[in-house]
């Protein structure tokens, strides 16, 4: 028997879906067997938490009076774009604070920047807001210093192009040098290495061919409510997977909005990575309804079966050479040692799996107590997209 | 019976020139190991540090050390690791040495701080994403 998007939400509605996380579905469909738990299982809720690079927000501040069309702004003197409507902006997670010294004096600290200045909003802090324009006849004010909260803007809408990465390299420096990437200090002559994935947990490692998630699914976007609303910048499916189906290295990406009003101030914050820059490290679950018994195994996956590709970041990944070094299971990675190229190589994270689990038991809850229903997508992601470089050429006259 | 603790001294201007750890050394037969130290003659200083012996040597230390215009804190004050802004993702797990930033329950992957174990190298405050490691030097 196979079940609808509908019938699932008449029973969590009704308080009676049965809602699994993604770790507690693999124990139960080895003791009960795919077939029989695919009746009882409704939901499986998957989550991720780690730097998501391509995070933002839209916030719309209000007007003063007299109005004003602001053209350049800084909120805690980091820059957000003003090239839209008069007191809209769009503020990114990687932007750096004016006056950063940034890699001048390498490595760089980056202490405070967008995505730092998005963890103060979303935890109630008030931030500084310098704009400036060039005046109009309707909109003549050409300078504003204010504080302003999150209460006292109209709209905080995040909206992230690049979200939940289905899988993702693992970092080593096999040059001489330490060397200050997104995945961390690599220590030299692989010395350590990083992964960056919830792994068993993550939302696309669970529906690794897209069969539930796409554009319009619902998702728990930090503790709001949002929702997917496209395919993720760079998500290419055409890449090598194992017999599961499952990708061994980024593959699927997701497009993802929010109303940071209802954000969970824990699963927002700003990160600094020495060397490299800023960024946002976020929370994300997305809830995986069990409409048969092959989408129910699929959420089963372990960190056994899911490998993940070892790539150099000294010089591999810098130059774009396609070289590749080998590959473990997330089981291996997180026994927090493997063996490559005759080595020992300690490892580490800089994906969360305390906060994806906790994320995962938190919308089970929220499933459970029928204040979170599912959304059948309105289109699915591409299946089968490859992903372009970009090619330098001579500028044209 | 030997027992090591940690302790933490700050120097005021007047005291910077007196040969303390000496005295530990010599007058209470205490094992001194340094974390770290920053004592410069006309100015400030502080001193990082474990001693280790009899429970009544320590003590009569410490008797000693209240005599002088030092102000004495037990306990690790070169490292601090603030449990609210970890995100628990272990980056700092392979940059700590001695297994003091380690996974505490790894079931959960729930990172913990053995204090006792910090050498306060300091390695884990740029590694750490999230400013959780910080120092009061």
């Amino acid at each position: 028997m196979s079940k609808t998007y509908q019938s699932i939400n008449e029973k969590i509605a009704a308080g009676k879906a049965v809602v699994l996380t993604a770790e507690e579905v693999i124990d139960y469909v080895e003791r009960k067997g795919v077939a029989a738990a695919a009746q009882e299982v409704d939901v499986v809720t998957t989550a991720t938490f780690g730097p998501m690079c391509s995070s933002g927000c839209f916030l719309n501040f209000g007007h003063s009076k007299p109005k004003m069309r602001i053209t350049e702004a800084w909120i805690n003197d980091v820059q957000a774009y003003c090239g839209i409507a008069a007191v809209d902006v769009y503020l990114g997670a990687t932007q750096l604070r004016h006056n950063d010294p940034a890699n001048m004096y390498h490595p760089g600290e980056f202490r405070y920047g967008g995505g730092h200045v998005i963890e103060d909003l979303v935890a109630g802090k008030k931030v500084q807001l310098f704009a400036l324009s060039y005046g109009t006849d309707d909109y003549p004010r050409r300078e504003i210093r204010t504080m302003v909260g999150l209460d006292d803007l109209n709209q905080a809408i995040m909206v992230n192009p690049r979200n939940c990465y289905q899988n993702y390299n693992v970092a080593v420096n096999l040059s001489d040098k330490r060397i200050y990437t997104y995945m961390g200090i690599l220590k030299a002559r692989m010395r350590s290495m990083t992964y960056c994935s919830a792994g068993q947990l993550s939302p696309l490692l669970n529906d690794p061919l897209y069969q539930t998630i796409g554009l319009g699914t619902s998702v728990w976007l930090a503790g709001a409510q949002g929702l997917v609303y496209a395919q993720g910048t760079q998500h290419a499916s055409l890449v090598e997977r194992s017999e599961n189906g499952v990708p061994m290295e980024g593959a699927g990406t997701l497009a993802l909005s929010g109303d940071m009003k209802k954000m969970l101030p824990d699963f927002v914050r700003g990160v600094s990575f020495k060397g490299y820059g800023v960024s946002l490290a976020l929370g994300v679950g997305i809830p995986i309804p069990i409409l048969n018994a092959e989408i129910l195994k699929r959420t089963a996956v372990r960190d056994s079966e899911i490998y993940a590709t070892v790539v150099d970041y000294a010089e591999d990944y810098p130059q774009k050479t396609g070289n590749t070094l080998g590959r473990f299971t997330y089981a291996e990675l997180r026994s927090g040692e493997v063996e490559l190229l005759g080595k020992k190589v300690p490892v580490t994270s800089m994906s969360s799996y305390n906060k994806a689990l906790t994320i995962c038991e938190l919308l089970k809850a929220e499933i459970q107590a029928g204040r979170f229903l599912l959304s059948e997508p309105s289109q699915p992601l591409p299946a089968a997209q490859g992903m372009r470089g970009l090619q330098c050429v001579e500028p044209q006259r | 019976m030997s027992v090591t603790k940690k302790l933490y001294l700050y120097f005021p201007k007047s005291e910077t020139e007196k040969p303390i750890v000496y005295k530990l050394v010599k007058d209470f037969d205490l094992v001194i190991n340094i974390f770290r130290a920053k004592v410069t003659p006309e100015e400030e200083g502080y001193l990082s540090l474990d001693v280790t012996g009899e429970a009544a040597d320590i003590e009569r230390a410490l008797a000693y050390l209240s005599t002088l215009e030092v102000s004495i804190y037990a306990g690790n004050k070169g490292l601090h690791w603030d449990q609210e802004r970890c995100a628990h993702c272990g980056a700092c797990v392979v940059h700590c040495p001695t297994g003091a930033l380690a996974f505490a329950d790894q079931a959960r992957r729930q990172l913990g701080f053995t204090e006792d174990l910090c050498v306060e190298c300091h390695a884990c405050i740029p590694a750490c994403p999230f400013g959780a490691c910080t120092s009061s030097f």
